[in-house]
């Protein structure tokens, strides 16, 4: 299945907004964080500056998400992991709301009660887990859902290759083979389970060889490429809208920041995050675009102005939103 | 105006299944799932005759893969629907625990209440029956211990009924645990109490309303489950002896009837919690702790006594068992050593 003009261009503005997304929160994350006089043992205060907590960044894996959300429709869920913003920017969740979640705002799309690995808009059916491995199983059931309810919608789990060896990734792929779930299973597999090599955690070079174990197609997509993610999501998506089941996809693809931020990313080569950059897949699918006279310099700087102002408004807002009221921990445990 | 009302004796097990049979046609977003729900009708019969009414599509069989299935039942539910989850025996929730405490418990509140997630997980609980420690625990502490869970465990057919119809028809995850002991189950000896009169119609019961089994004046005996059978057993060798002990039946541990409680505490003087869940940091924990916050309005003739798991698993062996989980003649006993007492005012 081949890209449109308008899917082509339509990843290469998602790809460059996810970029510039992470790049902006590399550095808002960094406010504050480094104390003034670096205190000994303390180099990096996690809880400081406007956005808390751990940070995930997903900068490098771009293709991942919109190779596979230029499938989907708002009607369609997806299931992210705890390195979400790809997943959510590319499934069209609300880029203020996010961003205010982040910095823990009222505004936020949990009112700041989740914070950037808990990501909940219902309205296009995103969600997503800071629990290695746990949304497929819930993916399964959001496709369950759209059998029961006779649409012809889709689930999609999205998950690091180290969610590959957890349990709920094994009883999510027999459930969805078993009862023939309109659910596609997408493994970004990064190299490093945190800090862990994939030779040293998994006995296999590639996931996409499990699917067999499951009665389903699986497919080792071995470049970090939008396009090539793309034809074989295509496949997917519409096997499972057709009612056909399950498929098991593995990309190859490259994280260019550590774990988190403020990871030491002692188990790295030296250079390699550097190296990765070399073969950026935003530019080469900018050069394919071009290739087929789609973008040229005045229309690409359009473009980048366009996502800039939408990534700064998010940040605006995200900043400049009120926090919400102390007692307001005590409500939502439960819904009225 | 009188409206009839009919009802029949029901057991434990089949006013669950009633409950679930009649919300199933109320509403067609309803549909169970579990090991072993369709043809067997749980092995515990909380699903016997489902299949027959209404399909494998509605009552489906899973693989023994609770963390699938718990995990699955979220993401149904988020889009809408309203699933009955079975884990077969209380016992088996580490093996999908994530599932439950992360995420079913966890995801309505991190949403800021953007996402609901109306799904009940029944289950099965308690010992008395020889099953050894991994099959026989009761652990709803440990459940209402986690924000984001309702937690409802009934003791008798007519509560269960009403419990489950508000249990499915609840916006919020509920953990609905029943006794196997009071299921009604003709393989399993039997507590009288649980088997009772059962309306035909609908009808719900609101959670966080404990029930006064029997009246008592001397002495407050909080519980639930099967200990209510043995407390009120217990209550009327007591009364042979001239002691009225009240019994009082939490129903729901989340919400939690403090003030019925307290109500009860403050007028009879003296309070026993029977439980057969794990002593420690439990239940009996909680209700001791509660009343001990209220100790300015709470005039004590004795101290607070609790009877619980004495923090052992459950023993395999008949009479290793029957001392670990509390015994009729055991709340008798307490019951007894707190009416002795004479504390200096």
């Amino acid at each position: 299945m081949e890209a449109t003009a308008e899917q082509l261009l339509w990843m290469y503005e998602k790809m460059v907004e996810i970029r510039e997304y992470e790049e902006t929160m590399a550095k808002v994350y960094l406010e504050a964080k480094l104390p003034p006089k670096v205190q000994k043992g303390l180099a990096f205060d996690i809880g400081a500056g406007p956005v808390p907590g751990e940070m995930h960044l997903a900068a490098g894996q771009e293709p991942v998400a919109v190779g596979v959300c230029a499938h989907l429709r708002r009607d369609d869920t997806v299931v992210g992991a705890h390195r979400p913003h790809h997943f959510a920017i590319a499934k069209d969740v609300d880029l203020n709301a996010m961003t205010a979640e982040m910095y823990g705002k009222a505004t936020g799309l949990g009112r700041g009660k989740g914070g950037h690995m808990h990501l909940f808009d219902p309205a296009v059916k995103f969600s997503c887990s800071g629990i290695v491995g746990a949304g497929a199983p819930q993916a399964c059931g959001a496709a369950l859902a759209a059998k029961k309810l006779g649409t012809d919608a889709v689930a999609i789990a999205f998950f690091g290759e180290g969610a590959a060896n957890q349990g709920a990734f094994h009883e999510a792929l027999n459930l969805a083979a078993l009862w023939k779930l309109p659910v596609v299973f997408v493994v970004e597999d990064n190299k490093y389970g945190i800090s862990v090599e994939k030779s040293a955690s998994t006995a296999i070079a590639s996931n996409a060889d499990r699917a067999v174990a499951y009665g389903m197609p699986g497919v080792l997509v071995e470049k970090n490429d939008a396009v090539a993610v793309f034809e074989a999501a295509g496949v997917a998506v519409a096997r499972a809208r057709r009612g056909e089941g399950p498929t098991l996809i593995e990309v190859k693809t490259d994280r260019y920041f550590g774990h988190f931020q403020g990871d030491p990313e002692t188990y790295r080569p030296k250079g390699e995050a550097k190296e990765l950059r070399q073969h950026d897949p935003i530019p080469a699918l900018g050069a394919l675009l071009r290739s087929r006279d789609l973008l040229d310099d005045e229309a690409d700087a359009a473009l980048r102005a366009r996502v800039s102002a939408r990534v700064q408004a998010a940040y605006d807002f995200g900043r400049n939103s009120p926090y919400p009221e102390p007692q307001d921990a005590l409500l939502h445990v439960f819904a009225e | 105006m009188s409206t009839t009302t009919t009802t029949r004796r029901l057991t434990m097990a089949q006013a669950i299944s009633e409950a679930t049979a009649q919300e199933m046609e109320r509403d067609p977003r309803v549909f169970v799932m579990g090991e072993d729900v369709g043809k067997y009708g749980g092995i515990f019969s909380a699903t016997t005759g489902l299949l027959d009414k209404f399909g494998p599509e509605r009552v489906m069989d899973t693989p023994i893969s609770e963390t699938g299935f718990m995990g699955a039942a979220l993401g149904a539910a988020a889009e809408g629907l309203r699933p009955i989850s079975e884990l077969m025996f209380v016992d088996f929730f580490g093996v999908c625990f994530d599932q439950i405490y992360n995420h079913i418990a966890k995801n309505h509140y991190m949403s800021g209440g953007a996402c609901k997630y109306p799904l009940v997980i029944t289950t099965g609980i308690g010992g008395g029956y020889n099953d050894a420690a991994q099959h026989s625990q009761c652990l709803y502490s440990i459940f209402a211990h986690v924000p984001g869970l309702k937690v409802v465990v009934p003791s008798n057919a007519y509560d269960a009924k009403g419990l489950m119809t508000s249990a499915i028809r609840d916006d919020n995850p509920v953990v609905f645990l029943y006794h196997k002991g009071i299921m009604g189950l003709s393989w399993m000896s039997y507590f009288e109490g649980s088997t009772n009169e059962v309306p035909e119609e609908q009808y719900t019961i609101p959670f966080g309303q404990a029930r006064v089994v029997r009246e008592g004046s001397d002495v407050t005996i909080v519980t639930l489950s099967q200990m209510v059978q043995k407390s009120v057993l217990a209550a009327d060798k007591l009364a042979e002896e001239g002691i009225s002990a009240e019994v009082l039946d939490l129903r729901t541990l989340v919400p939690l009837d403090r003030a019925a409680v307290l109500k009860s505490v403050k007028r009879t003087g003296r309070l026993l919690v029977a439980d057969e869940d794990y002593l420690s940091y439990g239940l009996s924990g909680e209700i001791a702790a509660l009343v001990a916050e209220n100790i300015d309005t709470v005039r004590l003739k004795a101290p607070v006594r609790r009877l619980a798991v004495p923090d052992v698993p459950i023993p395999f062996s008949r009479p290793l068992e029957n001392f670990a989980i509390p015994q009729v003649e055991n709340i008798v006993a307490s019951v007894r050593g707190l009416m002795t007492f004479k504390l200096d005012q």
